[in-house]
């Protein structure tokens, strides 16, 4: 077989056009910027019977040029992964990938036609698809999302295994057919091999899975525990208030690397610490819940010990199997439904702890500056506990920038994954995780950029999805 | 204001106390120590030989005594072998058990000794941080002049397509970690493999005679991740001042843009990314430790690297100290500076 170029059948006649369009729109862009400097920003004109008129000019001419290219570059690159769907590797690399990928396109493609057909209906959620930023950002998340989704639960879209190697293709180049191809066994190795002969594709696709997996939940415990210390802090003050402060102060003043090297180190697994902190940081949600129920249920028993009941009993018993271990410092429950490796666990806590001080400081202030606001002193004067005033009254408020913050903070959460895979901490060495791939790759990096790149690029761009979504959703969140 | 000062110091004080303190403790925790004990003398060790290695360095007393001894408050441990020789903490190589100080610690100026790299942890701490030194000094060149500039530009125009641009490249700046940008630099600007062959994928020969060539990309990769953070903050605080109600007495004044922007909105403007500037140190902190892992600079964060990956606990809390203080310093600079700077807040 012939190695793959990378767009195949599909370059003849579309390579040429990308290759015009491209430096168009760089230029219009370019000139576009360059002219606002001169020109007034304002493209069109309301006369006084109401209706709209574009203004004319050198302006709106480099404007409407910019919209066209732009438009022009997106219709390409959906035929791209358009043809390439239909063709498979007839349309080269690239061809060959976003036939793999068919799963997430339809995904998304119904994602996005339902949310945008029930946009009116969805709030917060269904403003983000007035922005371009919120929506290509959400597109980027969504992606990865569907990629870990599919992979995880289905194996569908990688197409080899992640840690098996292949003789003779040991930092061969993408599009390489794979030596030796039985039956049914996919013929290329798509992004080429590393150092170790593995598909780089396959380990791309199947390290997202782990991303997915740990930064929104890490991140969701983060804001557990920063919800549960941040809110009473900020609402009572005084010396509860100055204590976590400082030991938040304490976490923050940390050098993060320096954290995780203390931490996520087989060492300080044999000693079962990350487990004793684990057992802290994961009954935070059991307080959380537990007191959201009990402060609004107060008053109507009956109501409230069948909440309580329905949330707390499934969430006492995965804390339970969280914390017990067969083998390790804590196992003395008898109903351990799962086992989490160490090294997964220990990853968890540290993130969980890392992120934790800040989400502490942000709600801290978002609750000593509501606190201040009329409806929480007429809650008040209504006789509310502090809890529910707390829980019902200002978290409700504060959610805002709160949801801005998720967004962000799982993006931060991303990056520290990949720190810690980097860094060799923590996740099993042959791990496909993004952030161990691009420090393998890493090596070879002045002569072979096929393994280093792809984990980058994927993880750049999911982080990037994430912080363009936050913006999006900052931006709608203001508007009303 | 002396007052404020004061108590922030001491809070400083106590925050490195106990920093230090949780450092010490985990470092010496059993498994670390014989790790430790396995890397110093040999791997096959027997437990018995690694109890008796640990208790001839002192090793085996309770931690806050141990501490205590690291501080310089407690006289420090000596271990007096059958044949009469005493070794101990203060004893350096070459040096007579009886000259030896009693107490050696913090207080007494005595850093230790590194198991490592075989050296006072004084001497290698002060060579690699005036590396890092240089480092830090050529970023902040590039990333505070760079960012105000972005951070202004696309403030003083919000929603123009020069704002679009710019907020859209800050953005892709702050989501991409030291270590993805710093893989993409070497790819393209540093790899045979593409062939542009700029600059070099290495900083080692950086550490005795920084070029161009050589320093430019490390360089740039940690000022890339700071400098969408502060341009976005820059920005924002740009776009706020803008609005105001003096801006637009000026404009109707007929002051021309470039005076309303230079003279009246950016004195203003750069009040709060002062703060974050001072800020981004410890951010910076964790770029240089990647970075020079990344680029094989032998500085403060590659000594970081070194010395947790090794257990060697002496050199790691020096290594701790050095960062708490510079982290706790530069808020409290923070702190003071947007008092001095905004006459609106003050700290009574």
């Amino acid at each position: 077989m012939e190695d793959l170029t990378w767009t195949g059948s599909l370059g003849t006649f579309l390579d040429p056009l990308l290759f015009v369009l491209v430096p168009l729109f760089a230029l219009a862009v370019v000139a576009r910027i360059l002219l606002s400097f001169f020109e007034p920003d304002t493209g069109t004109q309301a006369n006084p019977d109401g209706t709209l008129v574009a203004t004319g000019g050198i302006w709106s001419l480099s404007a409407r040029i910019m919209t066209w290219l732009g438009a022009a570059l997106v219709v390409l690159v959906l035929l791209y992964v358009v043809l390439g769907v239909v063709m498979g590797t007839g349309a080269g690399i690239l061809g060959g990938i976003s036939q793999r990928l068919t799963p997430v396109w339809i995904a998304l493609i119904v994602t996005f036609w339902v949310s945008i057909h029930f946009k009116r209906r969805l709030g917060l959620y269904g403003k983000l698809f007035d922005s371009t930023i919120g929506m290509i950002g959400f597109g980027l998340v969504m992606f990865w999302v569907f990629v870990a989704v599919f992979t995880g639960l289905f194996d569908w879209i990688a197409t080899h295994d992640a840690l098996s190697q292949v003789s003779g293709m040991k930092n061969k180049g993408p599009g390489i057919p794979l030596r030796g191809a039985e039956q049914g066994e996919y013929p290329y190795y798509l992004l080429g091999g590393d150092n170790l002969a593995r598909d780089v594709f396959s380990r791309v696709i199947k390290g997202s899975t782990i991303v997915i997996a740990i930064a929104p939940l890490a991140t969701l415990f983060a804001f557990m525990v920063g919800i549960t210390l941040g809110l009473p802090a900020g609402y009572y003050g005084g010396k509860l208030d100055t204590l976590l402060s400082f030991l938040a102060n304490l976490i923050l003043a940390f050098p993060v690397i320096l954290l995780f090297y203390l931490l996520v180190t087989p060492e300080i697994v044999l000693t079962g610490l990350p487990q004793y902190m684990g057992v802290v940081l994961f009954a935070f949600p059991l307080i959380f819940f537990g007191v959201l129920i009990q402060s609004r249920f107060r008053t109507q028993p009956e109501k409230n010990s069948l909440w309580l009941a329905i949330v707390l009993i499934p969430l006492f018993l995965a804390y339970m199997s969280l914390i017990n271990e067969d083998g390790s410092k804590i196992s003395f429950w008898p109903l351990d439904f799962f086992d989490i490796n160490a090294g997964i666990l220990v990853v968890f806590v540290s993130v969980v702890f890392v992120n934790s001080p800040t989400v502490f400081r942000i709600v801290r202030g978002l609750a000593m500056d509501i606190k201040t606001r009329d409806y929480v002193a007429a809650a008040q004067t209504r006789g509310e506990r502090p809890w529910y005033i707390m829980l019902w009254e200002i978290l409700p408020n504060a959610r805002g920038p709160l949801i801005v913050d998720f967004c962000l903070r799982i993006g931060y959460t991303t990056i520290l994954l990949g720190t810690l895979g980097f860094f060799g901490l923590g996740l099993p060495p042959e791990s496909p995780d993004w952030g161990s791939t691009i420090n393998e790759g890493r090596k070879l990096l002045s002569i072979y950029l096929h393994p280093a790149l792809p984990p980058a690029i994927a993880l750049l761009s999911l982080v990037l999805g994430l912080n363009l979504l936050a913006d999006g959703l900052r931006e709608e969140s203001l508007r009303d | 204001m002396g007052m404020f000062i004061l108590r922030r110091v001491g809070v400083m004080l106590l925050t490195a106390l106990c920093l230090t303190f949780l450092v010490f403790y985990l470092t010496n925790l059993y498994p670390n120590l014989e790790k430790l004990a396995k890397t110093q003398g040999n791997f096959r060790m027997s437990d018995e030989a690694v109890a008796s290695w640990l208790e001839k360095g002192g090793y085996l007393q309770p931690t806050p005594v141990k501490y205590a001894e690291w501080l310089g408050v407690v006289p420090s441990y000596r271990f007096e072998a059958e044949d009469g020789t005493v070794t101990g903490r203060c004893i350096l190589p070459g040096m007579e058990a009886s000259e030896a100080p009693r107490y050696c610690g913090i207080l007494q100026g005595y850093w230790g000794w590194s198991t490592v790299f075989r050296d006072p942890v004084s001497e290698i701490i002060s060579t690699r941080l005036a590396l890092t030194g240089k480092l830090m000094l050529w970023v902040m060149l590039l990333m505070v002049p760079g960012a105000l500039i972005i951070g202004v530009l696309a403030g003083m125009r919000e929603g123009s397509p020069l704002d679009r641009s710019l907020s859209t490249f800050s953005i892709t700046t702050t989501a991409t970690p030291e270590y993805v940008s710093g893989v993409l630099f070497i790819a393209v600007f540093a790899s045979s493999a593409v062939g542009l062959k700029w600059f070099k994928g290495t900083a080692t020969s950086a550490m005795e005679n920084a070029t161009f060539e050589n320093f430019f990309l490390p360089v740039l990769t940690i000022a890339l991740y700071g400098m969408g953070y502060i341009a976005r903050m820059t920005r924002a605080s740009m776009a706020e001042v803008m609005t105001a109600q003096y801006i637009r007495t000026a404009r109707l004044k007929g002051v021309s843009f470039p005076n309303i922007v230079l003279k009246h909105a950016l004195r203003n403007a750069l009040i709060a990314p002062f703060t974050v500037i001072m800020l981004q140190f410890p951010w910076l902190l964790n770029g240089v430790v990647i970075v020079e892992t990344l680029f094989n600079y032998k500085g403060f964060g590659w000594t970081l690297v070194q010395a947790a990956g090794n257990n060697d606990i002496e050199l790691l809390l020096g290594v701790s100290v050095v960062s708490v203080i510079v982290v706790l310093v530069t808020q409290l600079i923070s702190d003071i500076g947007y008092v001095y700077l905004n006459p609106r807040i003050s700290v009574t």
